[in-house]
C-alpha cells in the first residue's frame, strides 16, 4: 500500500483527446471504465485512438466488473521519490475484461501481496479533482 | 531484398574513462570519443560525413559538428528508445553507407547518469521532465518510475512462471564482475563480487537486488562505419557487419510492455533475431562470444531464450553455475564486464567490446572469435548486430 509524503507532491498523469475521458470518467462515475470496441468487441487498455484489432475508429467507454487478479508486482525498497514512501509495491492486475492495468493496493502490506492473488477495484481519491484507480483484496 | 551481409564494416572505436563524476560535458565527452574512433581508425575528422546519436543524447549533433570542425554532414539520425537504440545506430550506419549516403558514419553515445543534475533513479519532481508526458500518466502517479521497476515486473513473473527462486541470477553479475576484474577500463575492476556480498546486498525494487542492477555512470563511445571495400584500406581490422536489424513489435510501450499475451518473452527480440542470423547465415550455436545489454541480470536468461540459444524457460538453469558462460565455455558473454560492471554506457560500449573481440584485443579474449553477438535493451523497440571476423 502507496504511503505519500503530502510534503513531497507525486506525479498527476497528463492528458490529452486520447486519454481524458479515462480520468474523466473514475472522477465523475467513480468506476473504473475502459475502452472496448463497438465492431469486434476487443477491448483496450492503456487507452489508444484507434480499434488495433479491426482498425475501426469505434471505441466507446465501458465500466468494468472491477475484479482481477495480480499478474505481476514489484516492491520499492529503494526510495527513488520522496512522496512515496517505501516499501511499496506496485501490481499489474490482469481485469476479468482481459485488459491489465498497473496500480497500486490500498490493503495490504507489500509482502502479502503474490501473483494470483483476487483483487477488486476500489476509489482513491488522490488529489481532490483527480482520482486513482486502485485495489483492495476480493473474497472469492 | 539485397543482403547486407559483409557489405559494411566496422573500422574505428573511441572512448573516454568511464567513472561517476567526469567534470566535463555530455559534448565534451562526445567529442573525445570521436576524436578516438577517428584516430583508431586511421581517419581525419574530416571524413566523417554522417553522425547517427540517441534521442536521449543531449550532446547535439549539430553541436557536436560544430566543435569539431567537421565541414559537411550528409546523412544523420538518431534511434529511440534508450538502451534499445545501441544496435540500431549500426543498423542505420550500415543502410546510410550501403546505399552511398555517406561514406564514413560516426555512432556515438554520450551518457552523464552519474553526475549530471537530473537524472532517473533520482527523481525530482521540481525538475522532471517526463511527468508532463501523457504515456507516463499510467505509470508515474502509482510510483513505477525507474527502469528497475520496470525490467523487475516482467522478472517477477517470468520466476513465477518457471519456478526460479532468489539468488538464480547471481552466476550472471558474477561472470560480468569476473570479467571487469581482467578490464582497466571497468568501474569494477578491483572489486571482486562474492556470492555472500551479492546476496547481502539490499533488495533495490523485489525481485533485483543492487547486484542485479548496473551503476550509473558518465561515459561515451563512438563507432564508425563504413562500406567494406573502404574498411580494407584502414588501419583496424574490419569487424564486418553481418547481420544487423532492429526491432519494435505489436502492443509494447517504451518500457512497459505489460499487455501482452506473455511478458516472460520479448516478441522484438525474437524478430530482429530471426532477421540477423538469416542475414548473416549462422545459427546461435555458431556465435564465439556475446555481449548481452544487462542494465539487469534477469535480462540475460531471457535474451537468451528470445535468440533461440536455449528454449523458453531454460536461459537460467542455462546460466547456472556461470561455466557455459565464462570465458571458457560454450557461450562466452560480457567479456568486457558489461553493462553491469564495465559500466552502463548505455550499450555502446558492449558494442566496441564486440569488435575488439573481432580484433583480438579484449582484455578477456576469446580464442580466434569469428562471430560476435551484440544485443540491445530488452523492454523497448530495440535491435542486434552480428559481427565476423574474415
Ligand atoms: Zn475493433
Amino acid at each position: 500500500m502507496v504511503q505519500y509524503n503530502k510534503q513531497y507532491p507525486t506525479p498527476r498523469p497528463d492528458v490529452n483527446e486520447d486519454t481524458i475521458d479515462y480520468w474523466m470518467l473514475m472522477q465523475e462515475t467513480k468506476q473504473l471504465h475502459v475502452q472496448k470496441c463497438k465492431n469486434c468487441g476487443t477491448y483496450s487498455h492503456p487507452p489508444r485512438p484507434v480499434c488495433h484489432n479491426c482498425r475501426q475508429f469505434k471505441l466507446e467507454w465501458v465500466p468494468t466488473t472491477g475484479k482481477g487478479t495480480v499478474y505481476s508486482y514489484v516492491i520499492y525498497y529503494r526510495s527513488v521519490h520522496p512522496g512515496f514512501e517505501v516499501p511499496y509495491e506496485v501490481v499489474l492486475v490482469e481485469l476479468e475484461e482481459g485488459v491489465r492495468i498497473i496500480s497500486n493496493m490500498i490493503d495490504c502490506k507489500p509482502d502479502e501481496i503474490y501473483i494470483g492473488m483476487p483483487v477488486e477495484v476500489v476509489v482513491d481519491q488522490v488529489w481532490e479533482d483527480l482520482a486513482l484507480p486502485k485495489f483492495k483484496r476480493r473474497n472469492t | 531484398m539485397e543482403n547486407l551481409c559483409d557489405k559494411t564494416a566496422i573500422v574505428g572505436i573511441g572512448r573516454t574513462e568511464i567513472s561517476r563524476n567526469c567534470g566535463r560535458t555530455e559534448l565534451k565527452m562526445a567529442t573525445e570519443a570521436i576524436l578516438d574512433a577517428v584516430e583508431d581508425a586511421g581517419l581525419n575528422i574530416e571524413d566523417i560525413d554522417g553522425m547517427i546519436n540517441y534521442t536521449m543524447d543531449t550532446a547535439e549533433q549539430i553541436e557536436i559538428v560544430r566543435s569539431l570542425g567537421i565541414p559537411n554532414l550528409s546523412f544523420f539520425s538518431k534511434t529511440p528508445y534508450g538502451g534499445g537504440g545501441s544496435c540500431g545506430t549500426i543498423a542505420h550506419a550500415a543502410a546510410a553507407v550501403h546505399a552511398g549516403l555517406a561514406n564514413y558514419v560516426v555512432c556515438v553515445r554520450s551518457i552523464r547518469d552519474a553526475s549530471a543534475p537530473v537524472k532517473i533513479g533520482d527523481f525530482d519532481t521540481s525538475k522532471s521532465s517526463y511527468n508532463s508526458d501523457v504515456y507516463w500518466g499510467m505509470y508515474l502517479p502509482y510510483g513505477l518510475i525507474t527502469p528497475v521497476s520496470w525490467i523487475g515486473m516482467f522478472t517477477q513473473r517470468y520466476m513465477h512462471e518457471y519456478g526460479i527462486q532468489d539468488g538464480a541470477f547471481f552466476p550472471i553479475a558474477q561472470v560480468a564482475r569476473e570479467n571487469a576484474n581482467r578490464n582497466p577500463h571497468a568501474l569494477f575492476y578491483n572489486r571482486p563480487l562474492t556470492y555472500e556480498e551479492y546476496m547481502d546486498s539490499p533488495m533495490n525494487v523485489t525481485p533485483l537486488r543492487r547486484h542485479d542492477c548496473c551503476v550509473n555512470v558518465d561515459g561515451a563511445v563512438a563507432i564508425i562505419v563504413t562500406t567494406a571495400d573502404r574498411a580494407q584500406h584502414l588501419k583496424q581490422r574490419p569487424a564486418y557487419i553481418s547481420g544487423v536489424s532492429q526491432g519494435m513489435s505489436t502492443n509494447g510501450e517504451q518500457m512497459t510492455s505489460f499487455y501482452r499475451p506473455d511478458i516472460t518473452g520479448y516478441p522484438e527480440i525474437e524478430e530482429y533475431g530471426k532477421k540477423i542470423f538469416k542475414m548473416a547465415g549462422v545459427t546461435p550455436q555458431d556465435i564465439d562470444v556475446a555481449q548481452f545489454y544487462d542494465a539487469f541480470s534477469s535480462e540475460i536468461p531471457m535474451q537468451l531464450e528470445a535468440l533461440g540459444f536455449v528454449s523458453k524457460g531454460e536461459g537460467v538453469a542455462y546460466c547456472e553455475g556461470g561455466h557455459r558462460i565464462r570465458p571458457d565455455g560454450e557461450l562466452p558473454i560480457n567479456t568486457s564486464g558489461g553493462l553491469m560492471s564495465e559500466g552502463y554506457v548505455h550499450g555502446m560500449n558492449l558494442i566496441a567490446e564486440g569488435v575488439r573481440q573481432i580484433r583480438g584485443t579484449s582484455t578477456t579474449q576469446i580464442k580466434d572469435a569469428e562471430l560476435s553477438l551484440v544485443t540491445g535493451g530488452p523492454g523497448v523497440p530495440t535491435g542486434g548486430l552480428i559481427l565476423k571476423r574474415r
